[in-house]
């Protein structure tokens, strides 16, 4: 999955236009704001540009292939830490690592000689997590304190003592600890090919459990009471998804470091959660926008040498967020917008067919009854504007956009007609109104005089549903037939 | 204790068989008793509702019996079997509250949840198993709505949805827990509907109520629980006004506020329940 991902992406040459753009995007700004380049940020040469972004050079291609499966795993391990609403406890565990990486180091240092050996070090920060986390649960059990700030003690005292453990690792006469501070910040720059391996094996196997797991994760998320009382085991699959947030943590941390790790959590489900609201569906596309995140991170960090790729990881994590965030299909703020202006414009459609309309029935009710052959044509737009509180721009629009659906036409002499197909849409605006008005006087002790206001605001949205069931509920109305206003309609004068 | 129901039944051999049977049950949150020696036996084949004041252990009592709250004393059986034996013939509808409703999944799925017993580790939904969650959807009127995700469904929806997935899991038994708190007029006659169809096909419901004025049509049996059993048997003969003035009035207050005292000193234990939740 990540080879074919990573392959798509690079064989396309639109894909590569776009990983080109933002990289363009992300650093543009800065260069532009001025004098960033005389303190070592340096455009990058196009031949370099492309040299990169083929993979062609060893070293960045063992990064750049580990940071995009890093964020893969992260992506798919970080959707059910948010779904189970732990996002913090991850940035808990994984300030809780510190000192475990500063133990691992001096007793490294002092038994072997060699305090470097990651495998060691990341075997300190795991055991860290887990007491850090084990931490957390003491003391939301036994003490009156509440979650968030059970998570923020645990946090900072550990963080602390990490800082200072570090403090003493780093004045150790023997062993080198240069290169221990990169775990906090991250430094993708020192990856080896066995770091690189070990974070395609931890990605293989968070991919593996995810799918075969899918089921069980989801419903200990979304209803572990119910999980329990059907039998699940459901502290032990609770500690298995922890367990698996943990390993991606450690293994992150050299990549971009424990206080930036929990953004390559928690950001990709968020960031997919705008675009599906089914779980298999954004459990894809978190792995995807993880492992997007962390190819276009690395790759950019590679191209600019003095960008440390932990935060510019981060950054196309968040960038892709505030993308999502604005174009999102479920939930994107220009989706919504775009829904309230459509909703706007039918509540204004609505009610000028319907003042269209009780102006032609006022009309009709001046005139004599009888005298059917009477013409009733419409009205002028100064008679229709004090019958709302409409701007005469406002209202002049809305007749021009009635006007071009064919619902209305103008007559010579200035007044308003509706065509067949608009006096039919009237008549059923109409009538939903007359029926949530009957509905409002007769169950929610409306008075008449009032009940036109309540009517307006809530009809627009009513459905057939809704309207059948109204006709139903009410005891007095022919099905399809408009019921007569329950209160005086304002009046008009006949031509 | 007034323990109607129970003084009746002792006639009967064999009464820890019945679906539920509790002996001598405590529950204590935060050494706080909740429930204080709750003996019940439900009858095969009842509607029983469980009424009470605010704060009286009701859904506790349900928690207890499935196992959701740690017991400080006390024996629950379904069946003459300890419900850890028994969970397949147990189905649960939780308070509708007690999830969160944005959560990435459609009605149908929610369902399913309930057909994950019997589908075992590690295997996916087939189609089969979506089919019959549709099938229970039917049942509770939602078939309309199996695709729809379950923050687009009204309040009364999300219930009917809970109810479904509970009938997915074919049980004998049925906790419910105030299935009918907040809910609109078809989705109340819908559930009462479904009670009574329970109940045709021999199944035994327990179901948290808070409305007194319903207790009689809906029901036939009802338990009156105020941390104690105040009563419990056939409607007609327990749900009197004395009975109700027992549970709803503040006899108990003394006994709660000794309760209070006796869980804020130090060093006492019940029985080791400290922290209450899981």
């Amino acid at each position: 999955m990540p080879g074919s991902l990573f392959s798509t992406v690079f064989s396309h040459g639109r894909a590569l236009f776009i990983a080109v753009a933002w990289a363009v995007w992300l650093w543009s700004g800065p260069a532009h704001a001025g004098g960033l380049s005389d303190a070592g940020l340096q455009w990058p040469a196009w031949q370099e540009l492309l040299r990169v972004l083929t993979l062609r050079d060893y070293n960045t291609r063992v990064v750049i292939v580990g940071t995009t499966l890093l964020g893969l795993a992260a992506g798919l391990s970080g959707t059910f830490l948010i779904l189970r609403k732990r996002a913090l406890l991850s940035d808990t565990l994984s300030h809780a690592t510190l000192p475990g990486i500063a133990l691992a180091f001096i007793l490294m240092t002092v038994f072997f000689g060699n305090g470097k050996s990651l495998v060691g070090l990341i075997a300190g920060a795991a055991v860290f997590a887990v007491l850090g986390t084990g931490s957390v649960l003491l003391i939301q059990r036994y003490s009156r304190l509440k979650d968030d700030a059970a998570l923020g003690v645990v946090l900072s005292v550990y963080f602390g003592l990490g800082i200072a453990i570090m403090g003493i690792a780093t004045r150790m006469a023997t062993g080198n600890s240069a290169g221990l501070n990169s775990f906090i910040y991250g430094k993708t720059a020192s990856m080896l090919f066995s770091d690189a391996l070990l974070i395609a094996v931890t990605a293989f196997v968070a991919a593996v459990l995810c799918l075969l797991f899918f089921k069980e994760f989801s419903l200990v998320c979304f209803d572990a009471d119910f999980a329990l009382t059907q039998g699940w085991p459901v502290a032990r699959l609770d500690f298995f998804m922890m367990t698996l947030v943990v390993v991606v943590t450690v293994v992150g941390l050299q990549a971009v470091g424990l206080i930036l790790v929990v953004a390559l959590l928690i950001i990709p489900p968020s960031t997919a959660r705008f675009w599906s609201h089914r779980l298999s569906v954004m459990l894809g596309l978190s792995a995807f926008f993880g492992a997007l995140s962390g190819m276009l991170g690395a790759a950019i960090s590679a191209l600019m040498a003095n960008l440390p790729a932990g935060a510019v990881i981060v950054l196309s994590a968040s960038s892709l967020f505030f993308l999502s965030l604005v174009f999102g299909t479920n939930g994107g703020l220009l989706l919504m917008v775009l829904e309230r202006r459509r909703l706007g414009k039918k509540v204004m459609h609505e009610n000028l067919l319907r003042e269209l309309y009780e102006w032609q029935e006022s009309a009709t009710q001046q005139a004599n009854v009888d005298e059917k052959a009477i013409e009733i044509s419409g009205p002028r737009l100064e008679e229709l504007l004090p019958r709302r509180s409409w701007s005469v721009h406002g209202l002049q629009k809305g007749l021009r956009q009635l006007i071009r659906k064919q619902w209305l036409r103008p007559s010579a002499d200035g007044r308003y007609l509706f065509t067949p197909d608009g006096l039919l849409e009237a008549r059923g605006v109409v009538r939903k109104h007359r029926l949530w008005e009957a509905y409002l006087i007769a169950y929610a002790d409306t008075a008449p005089g009032q009940v036109d206001w309540g009517a307006d605001t809530i009809e627009h949205v009513l459905d057939e549903r809704i309207i059948a069931e109204l006709e139903a509920g009410l005891p007095d109305t022919t099905p399809k037939a408009i019921p007569a206003s329950p209160h005086a309609l304002p009046c008009c004068e006949v031509s | 204790m007034s323990n109607l129901f129970e003084s009746k039944s002792m006639v009967d051999t064999g009464q820890e068989t019945a679906p539920i049977w509790i002996n001598d049950l405590t529950v204590a949150y935060h050494r706080k008793p909740v429930l204080w020696d709750v003996d019940l036996v439900v009858p095969e084949g009842k509607l029983v509702a469980v009424v009470g004041p605010n704060g009286a252990g009701k859904s506790t009592l349900i928690k207890a019996i499935l196992g959701l709250v740690p017991k400080a004393t006390g024996d629950v059986r379904i069946y003459g079997r300890s419900y850890q034996a028994q969970r397949r013939l147990v189905g649960y509808v939780p308070q509708r509250e007690s999830v969160d409703w944005d959560f990435p999944v459609s009605a149908a799925d929610v369902v399913a949840m309930g057909l994950y017993g019997k589908i075992g580790w590690l295997k996916p939904v087939s189609r089969r198993h979506r089919e019959q969650a549709v099938e229970e959807l039917r049942k509770v009127g939602m078939e309309a709505y199996a695709d729809r995700q379950i923050s687009q469904l009204s309040g009364g929806q999300q219930q009917r949805v809970f109810l479904a997935r509970a009938l997915a899991q074919d049980a004998r038994v049925y906790f419910m827990d105030e299935p009918f708190a907040g809910v609109d007029v078809a989705t109340e006659k819908a559930i009462v509907a479904l009670l009574k169809e329970l109940q045709m096909s021999g199944k035994t419901c327990v179901v948290v109520h808070h409305d007194l004025q319903t207790v009689t049509t809906y029901f036939d049996h009802v338990v009156l629980l105020n941390m104690r059993v105040v009563a419990a048997g056939p409607v007609e003969e327990v749900f009197t006004e004395e009975n109700l003035k027992k549970t709803y009035g503040g006899k108990l207050t003394l006994l709660t506020q000794a309760l209070h005292k006796y869980a804020q000193q130090p060093g006492l234990g019940t029985g080791g329940t400290k922290g209450g939740r899981r």
